[in-house]
């Protein structure tokens, strides 16, 4: 984890552009930006693989932790009838919905300097500008749609199960495990579509991450850049590549829901 | 099985109420260890109700269960232990969108025990249904998944089997394996059971002694035969020639 957070980069990717220009590759994007970009990708780029896996690392750490409190809470939230139920649903929904970008600006406010937790100097929280913010940041976007599509998941499961589960001999976990394990396909669904939501946002981690080259920048945030530069080559292949992992993201959630469907 | 016992289940003064709405009151019900105790009676009467109180899956409003050497009381929900001597089989074979094989070990799973003893297979044998293990249980009919949903039970080896309903909507020929099934886990394993069906004709087959549930009250209790022959009540005579109106 240390590694991850403070890991240093050997190229950064304003030198690899550097070299790039002044073997006058065109910069302006047409035709040869697009086989440029494909170069980039298929050479395995040492600066476009550093923000590729750093976009994977902190948004794979954020689907993680939203996956630990995101399918209990989903599951409490489907099974349970405890007071304060209702509230609890209503403030899931609003954080489904919730612009990413607010919740970069609360983070932002939370870890800065004065902020409320930065100020705390606390070694487990994160400062800003930092992996881990971005990680923060991420997980907040994302419990909220892994516990409102597991909450779905789990409500759609038929409600005798429970009971005849029990009647088997199943304790209240037991039960609750086997009624999480029925809606498997739902539970999956829901880890990937807090992953598609995190992993192609802008606003939130460039908030708390900075857009630090060789630190926190990842493929949003570098394409903004990029983009801004006139950079256009390494813009399109952080484009290709962002766009194949979604696009990998929705056949697996339209396969899986494919397959609820089967089941 | 505890012989010097006279009773499975003694059952005394037991109401059970949702919200204000009684649905049962029972002053006295005895279940023979070994027998097969049918219950009859119209929809609604609290038949269903009844069978979980049995299985411990709600605590009953007031008064006590007593069973084999454990008494619940009302309002307390039962221990884990006591609920894991009994099972229920239900009218709809609620099964798991797995194996066949795997919805039949389901309940060893559940204690933590493996199927040493080939205990599975010999419970889907016993069902007919040894063929068809590795098949999705969701790809069977209603006949064959009810019978995995019997095999399911008897894995388990409980000490008394509740059945609600298990044949209706059933054809004969599943009806038959079913019943069959019953009789010989009551004669071969002495396990007792307790029969819920609206058909007197299936409580007539089965059962040794039969009762009466009209509106969550028992009206009689008798052995098989007087209560066809013999009815004490004028209702039960009714509802034995289906002259009750429901
Ligand atoms: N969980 C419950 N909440 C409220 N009422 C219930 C509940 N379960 C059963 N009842 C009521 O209790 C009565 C008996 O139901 P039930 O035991 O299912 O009857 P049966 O199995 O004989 O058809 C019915 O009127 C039913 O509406
Ligand atoms: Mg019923």
């Amino acid at each position: 984890m240390a590694g991850f957070f403070d890991s240093s980069r050997p190229l950064r990717i304003i030198q690899v552009i550097q070299i790039y220009a002044s073997r006058s590759f065109p910069i302006n994007g047409t035709g040869h930006g697009l086989i440029e970009a494909l170069r980039l990708i298929f050479t395995g780029d040492a600066a476009l693989l550093e923000i590729v896996s750093l976009s994977l690392r902190v948004s794979g750490i954020a689907l993680l932790f939203s996956t630990l409190i995101g399918v209990p809470l989903g599951a409490a939230l489907g099974l349970g009838r405890f007071v304060g139920r209702k509230l609890i649903v209503a403030f899931m929904y609003t954080g489904m919905g919730f612009p990413p970008v607010v919740i970069g600006l609360i983070v932002y406010l939370l870890l800065s300097r004065s902020g409320p937790l930065g100020s705390l100097n606390s070694p487990v929280v994160p400062t800003l500008f930092t992996p881990g913010a971005m990680v923060i940041a991420q997980s907040i976007i994302a419990f909220p749609l892994v516990a409102g599509f597991t909450m779905a998941a789990v409500m759609g499961v038929d409600a005798g199960l429970r009971q005849q589960v029990r009647a088997l001999g199943a304790t209240t976990w037991q039960t609750t495990l086997t009624v999480l394990a029925e809606a498997r396909v739902g539970v999956i669904v829901s880890i990937i579509a807090g992953f598609g939501g995190i992993i192609s946002e802008v606003g939130a981690v460039m908030l708390v991450g900075g857009n630090i080259d060789g630190r926190t920048r990842v493929l949003t945030t570098a394409i903004v850049l990029e983009t801004r530069q006139g950079n256009f080559d390494l813009a399109l292949a952080l484009g290709a590549i962002l766009l194949a992992i979604t696009f990998i993201i929705n056949v697996a959630m339209l396969r899986m829901q494919g397959k609820t469907l089967d089941e | 099985m505890n012989d010097d016992q006279p009773f499975c289940y003694r059952v005394q003064n037991l109401t059970k109420a949702y919200g204000s709405r009684q649905v049962l009151q029972l002053d006295a019900l005895d279940i023979r260890p070994g027998e097969i105790f049918a219950l009859v009676g119209p929809s609604g009467s609290g038949k269903s109700t009844l069978l979980r109180l049995l299985n411990f899956l709600e605590p009953p409003t007031s008064g006590a269960i007593t069973f084999q050497d454990a008494t619940v009381d009302a309002g307390r929900p039962a221990p884990l232990a006591l609920r894991r001597r009994v099972t229920t089989v239900a009218q709809r074979p609620i099964l798991l969108n797995r194996s066949v094989w795997a919805n039949v070990q389901f309940g060893l799973q559940l204690r933590g025990s493996r199927d040493r003893e080939g205990t599975v297979a010999a419970a889907l044998a016993e069902v007919g249904l040894a063929h068809l293990a590795r098949q999705a249980a969701r790809t069977l009919s209603g006949g064959e998944a009810q019978r995995v949903a019997l095999a399911r039970a008897m894995v388990i080896a409980p000490d008394v089997l509740l059945l609600d309903e298990p044949t209706a909507n059933l054809d004969p020929y599943n009806v038959g394996v079913i019943e069959e099934t019953v009789r010989r886990l009551n004669r071969q394993r002495a396990m007792t059971v307790v029969l819920v069906t609206h058909n007197v004709f299936q409580a007539r087959r089965l059962a040794h002694r039969i009762g009466l549930l009209l509106d969550g009250r028992l009206i009689e209790i008798a052995a098989t035969e007087d209560f066809f022959a013999n009815p004490q009540d004028p209702r039960t005579g009714a509802f034995v020639r289906g002259e009750m109106v429901y």
